[in-house]
């Protein structure tokens, strides 16, 4: 039988993107590296928001919950408690996954505007405990005394010593995004991530072939808001701070938005959207402070020329290509 | 088989399933037939466990069922096709009827498979006996209702089950794709030995393939029996005021 | 945690806060309601439009009438009226062809208008904030039980009110009304019925939009205008919406006042915490009747 596995989809894109991206701090500037990790980090936490959207059907708003809380539960332990770097990365994703865990129980049980709705407060809810809880967080101010991990193993690279420290810091964040991304995208092509996909596209056919779609909507909240922890955490880590806007709803809504810009329908939708976002905020800022104008008018060309964003759009162009050919 | 004893359901004040017994005995084809409105869908609905109803029993093979979530009554042998299709619109043909497969074969959970490689024999064993292999990559959203409603079809058989629920299965066809249609099906029951229960508005289609009939009228059961009998019935013949087609 | 509310003064003091933030979100969020109600589409821009009445209202008074009580009358209705032919063009030449497409790219679209309005706001208006006197006849306040009550309060309790009452006569007298409330039910029955459907649309939207730039134009001289009014406030609109219930409008007036009331009386129990009151208030209402108080499960 004919598979549909066309040599576009046989490269193992996760490997040569990453190698790519390790490339950036051998030829570029401290501010292209910088923007690299940027980049790393909110593919990362896209591509897990994509499990619910694109894969799942589950329209969140509240995403950038479990993206602040890792971010807090790595922040703080690295800072107070001295924890390693590693370990305070991984509790801070286990940190997510447990309050999407508390938090998805509620918020699976509804449907459409009501389920985008309460993930939004619960992302509210957690924000407000980051700004509030004084003794903890810090409060308003938030906890800008996250430590920089030590990495001597990567002493020896042959950068510029004034990059040093950011492009070691990079690359550990770059493996650990390609990895993250990687079991993402393993969960996504896995039966389980099949079955995904027939909730998304009927959740009452997929009642009739035997499944819970409740508990299915519901391990995938966990998973996306594991992965969307650790993403956090390292932000946490690159920022040398942790601050309540990490939870703030309007977190939730840039990815949301770079994984439309990207294309929800492919996996890698949301990594290309958060580069285009994010390259595109870089460049546009140095020009003029009316970035969110630019952002609006963009989205409207997306919208009504693009809805299947890059990629789709890109899809699309190919197949009209093939046709005539 | 299938046993509905005393069903009562209604929605604020309106009875919409009042007091309906029925038997689907095991390898034979029973149709519910009734105008529109009638409450045939809310029947299959108390059945399959999308609707808890208020009163009364169903039971399969001798186990209570009634109101039991959906997703738990379909592992224990029964399928269902829905009124309005229901496939899984951005999945190709092939990977609704693996869909099915992984389901069933309890798979769900698998995150570390690739979902491609699962039960491809089976897959293909069953796009065989629908005649689906050459439509297999495409996208089933974009397929004739026709088609779709095999899709639909295969979706349900690949749960092996004992028991097969088909809500107006013939729905939107033209007068040759019913006729296949139902041949098909009937073909494919008495293979398999499916104990088959439909909803149909269409009459010819109900004589011509059941063994046993049921009439339902504003959520009462108004007349059962064998085709022929049904068809002199008095009452059956004054609802439907000179029946047939719709 | 304070023993303060055993004192009447300040409750009462309380309860007039109260009362007049709701009366004032009341306004706002009950155009959100109504065009999620008939069009279904969940408009983030509304705070937008909110935030131009407040900023028009501004500009004809700085620049052009002054804050003489007429003065400041004729602003407030010349903004509410801009904003409803804001909103108006808004309809016809953009939302309309959103009608169609799937809720995730609606909400898209209403977020990209957020982000455009609130950079021509900021273009025309610049960062600073700024703010609006109350007209000299209207600065004064009653002194009821020893609470104050600024008349300046009393007058958007009333017009609040009024508006609510001026939509319960509309919703329920008239020929238009009926219909609105049938295209709540089942909008695919009106275009069958043959009403003029884009016509009611558009109708809405503008009169949805009107009210938000009233509200916004009252406003001004109790909170100020600034950059970010238009997020700050549509958070409270969902907040109100949500627990009233989407398309209710006696729904919205119940949810403005009961958050109204929760957001005053929660700083006097537990000061700290009065921002979580709202959320966990609207968490606790999508958990347990997730369609609203006085709502109706949608379809």
């Amino acid at each position: 039988m004919s598979e549909r596995q066309s040599l576009l989809e046989r490269i193992p894109w996760t490997l040569v993107l990453t190698l790519l991206a390790a490339t950036v701090p051998f030829f570029a500037s401290r501010y292209y590296i910088d923007l690299a990790t940027y980049i790393a980090i909110f593919a990362l936490f896209a591509t897990s928001l994509n499990l619910l959207l694109g894969t799942t059907g589950l329209v969140p708003f509240g995403h950038a919950a479990y993206f602040g809380i890792g971010a807090y539960v790595c922040g703080l332990l690295m800072g107070e408690l001295q924890v390693p770097f590693l370990l305070a990365f991984v509790l801070g994703g286990l940190g997510g996954a447990l309050f999407a865990a508390i938090f998805g129980f509620f918020c699976v049980r509804l449907t459409k505007v009501y389920f985008s709705m309460l993930t939004l407060a619960c992302a509210q809810i957690v924000w407000a405990i980051c700004f509030k809880w004084n003794e903890v967080t810090g409060g308003e101010q938030g906890y800008p005394r996250v430590p920089m991990p030590d990495i001597p193993f990567l002493d020896w690279l042959p950068v510029h010593p004034r990059s040093l420290q950011m492009a070691k810091f990079y690359l550990v964040a770059l493996a650990l995004c390609a990895i993250g991304i990687y079991l993402l995208r393993r969960i996504t092509l896995s039966p389980f991530g099949r079955i995904l996909n027939s909730i998304r596209d009927n959740a009452e056919r997929a009642q009739f072939i035997g499944i819970d779609v409740r508990r299915y909507q519901l391990y995938a909240f966990i998973i996306a808001g594991g992965f969307a922890g650790l993403a956090g955490g390292l932000f946490g880590v690159y920022k040398r701070g942790v601050f309540p806007d990490y939870a703030y709803w309007t977190k939730g809504a840039e990815v949301l938005i770079m994984s439309i810009l990207g294309g929800i329908n492919h996996f890698w939708g949301p990594t290309i959207g958060a580069a285009v976002l994010i390259l595109l905020n870089g460049a546009v800022v140095s020009y003029t402070e009316y970035w969110p104008f630019v952002l609006g008018v963009i989205l409207l060309v997306l919208l009504f020329a693009f809805p299947g964003g890059l990629l789709g759009g890109l899809e699309t162009l190919w197949r009209r290509v093939k046709g005539r050919g | 088989m299938l046993e509905v004893k005393n069903l009562r359901k209604s929605f604020s004040g309106f009875v919409a399933t009042n007091d309906v017994s029925l038997t689907a005995e095991k390898g034979k084809v029973t149709a519910v037939i009734g105008p529109n409105g009638a409450g045939k869908s809310t029947l299959f609905n108390l059945i399959t466990g999308h609707l808890v109803p208020d009163a009364g029993e169903v039971l399969l093979e001798g186990r209570d069922i009634t109101g039991i979530a959906p997703h738990r009554i379909c592992k224990m042998g029964m399928a269902r096709s829905f009124q309005r299709t229901n496939i899984f619109p951005n999945l190709t043909v092939y990977e609704n009827l693996q869909a099915a497969f992984i389901a069933y074969g309890g798979q769900s959970l698998n995150m570390f498979g690739v979902a491609r490689r699962q039960f491809r024999d089976k897959t293909e064993a069953m796009l065989e006996s629908l005649a689906l292999t050459d439509v297999a990559h495409m996208v089933a959203g974009e397929m004739s209702h026709g088609a779709q409603k095999q899709v639909e079809l295969g979706i349900a058989l690949a749960g092996d089950p004992t028991i097969l629920l088909l809500d107006e299965p013939t729905a939107g066809m033209s007068a040759q794709e019913t006729r296949e249609s139902i041949e098909l099906l009937d073909r494919i029951a008495k293979e398999r030995g499916l104990t088959l229960l439909f909803t149909e508005h269409d009459m010819d289609v109900v004589f011509s393939i059941s063994d046993k009939i049921a009439v339902l009228h504003q959520g009462r059961i108004i007349a059962t029996g064998k085709p022929e009998d049904v068809r002199l019935d008095a009452e059956v013949r004054r609802v439907y005021l000179g029946g047939g087609k719709h | 945690m304070h023993l303060a509310f055993v004192d009447p003064t300040l409750m009462l003091g309380q309860f007039r806060s109260g009362l007049t933030t709701a009366m004032f979100l009341f306004l706002i969020a009950s155009g959100l309601s109504l065009i999620f109600g008939v069009l279904r589409i969940i408009n983030f821009a509304h705070g937008s439009l909110y935030m131009l009445g407040a900023y028009i209202a501004w500009h004809i008074v700085h620049y052009l009438v002054g804050n003489s009580l007429v003065g400041f009358g004729i602003a407030v209705l010349l903004a509410a009226s801009a904003v409803g032919l804001i909103g108006f063009f808004v309809e016809r030449f953009l939302l309309r062809h959103v009608y169609k497409v799937a809720e995730l790219y609606q909400l898209l679209f209403t977020y990209a208008l957020v982000l455009i309005f609130g950079d021509v706001a900021k273009f025309i208006w610049g960062t600073q904030p700024v703010s609006v006197q109350r007209p000299a006849l209207l600065s004064g306040y009653f002194d009821i039980a020893g609470v104050r009550m600024p008349h300046y309060d009393l007058m958007i309790v009333c017009i609040g009110f009024g508006i609510a009452y001026g939509f319960y006569v509309f919703l329920n007298r008239t020929s238009w009304g009926r219909i609105i409330r049938a295209a709540a039910l089942d909008r695919e029955m009106l275009g069958a019925l043959g009403t003029n459907v884009s016509l009611l649309y558009t109708g809405m939207f503008v009169l949805a939009a009107f009210l938000a730039g009233l509200s916004g134009a009252l406003v001004t001289p109790i909170k100020g205008v600034v950059p970010g009014m238009d997020i700050e406030i549509i958070l409270d609109a969902f907040i109100v919406v949500v627990i009233g219930g989407l398309g209710s409008l006696w729904g919205t007036l119940l949810g403005s006042i009961i958050y109204g009331m929760v957001v005053s009386f929660g700083i006097l129990i537990f000061p700290r915490f009065s921002i979580f009151a709202a959320f966990i208030l609207m968490a606790a209402v999508l958990i347990i009747r997730p369609w609203g108080l006085l709502g109706r499960p949608i379809r």
